[in-house]
């Protein structure tokens, strides 16, 4: 079975000292070496205000991780955090089949631009200073009002 | 982003307008409906992230809800992975389940 790439954010408590964010990022760790994943990066998002309460917390401690491994290894994780103290919410969401449709997507729309430039007769990529330059406000025109006539 | 702001009330409010104005004779001065085009296809944004609060944030409007399809424009398969990205975004909390 190929490895599988996961995400997996948990919130903290805001009153969470260093310590124990650097403990709960060790512990993740662990279980991911344990069980013969690895860890591709590490985001401490910091202290964010959430959108609601929970329970009586209004701001939480965000941590993301992206890891790559098994299916057995998440729950595993998911397991171990629903029983961590300290921890307010946690969300485990599988990636590489998205990232793969999205990058599909991408060669796909390039390749059909190349082909469509070369149908036309140009160089297949575009070249620097072409195509539409971007106005400040493109659709100007339809919320145009009238004209100043103060200034 | 202008896009959030400006679509839940415009176009929505237009097309009632609009249909006030042809019961009473077929007026429409100024009025025309512009044509909605989806947000992730004009931008080219295959992939909708639940951690873009910013993008996502402009598909919530203030009661908490998704906005519609007829609102915004956006296509099916989008309005989809939108769904599901800003269920996503709430458990996190990241946007709200309900506000008022």
């Amino acid at each position: 079975m190929s490895a599988r790439t996961y995400e997996l954010i948990y919130i903290l408590k805001p009153e969470a000292t260093e310590q124990e964010v650097a403990d709960l990022q060790a512990q993740v760790e662990g279980i991911v070496q344990r069980l013969g994943g690895s860890i591709e990066k590490t985001e401490p998002w910091g202290r964010r205000k959430l959108a609601y309460e929970i329970g009586k917390h209004k701001e939480g401690f965000y941590v993301l991780h992206v890891i790559q491994g098994s299916g057995e290894l998440m729950k595993e994780i998911d397991r171990r955090l629903k029983v961590t103290e300290g921890l307010i919410r946690h969300l485990v969401v599988r990636v590489d089949e998205r990232q793969q449709v999205a990058e599909r997507a991408r060669t796909k729309r390039q390749e059909e631009s190349r082909r469509r430039r070369i149908a036309r007769g140009l160089p297949p990529d575009r070249q620097p200073g072409e195509g539409p330059q971007r106005d400040s406000d493109d659709d100007a025109d339809l919320t145009y009002e009238g004209v100043d006539t103060e200034a | 982003m202008a896009f959030g702001g400006r679509k839940p009330s415009g176009p929505g409010g237009r097309g009632k307008s609009a249909a006030g104005g042809d019961k009473q004779g077929g007026q429409r001065r100024g009025l025309f409906r512009r044509r909605k085009v989806c947000k992730f296809c004009a931008d080219r944004i295959d992939d909708i992230n639940y951690k873009d609060v910013k993008l996502l944030s402009g598909f919530v409007p203030e009661r908490g809800k998704v906005l519609p399809r007829r609102i915004s424009g956006t296509c099916a398969k989008h309005q989809r992975a939108l769904r599901v990205a800003i269920l996503r975004a709430r458990q996190l909390a990241l946007l709200p389940y309900a506000s008022d």
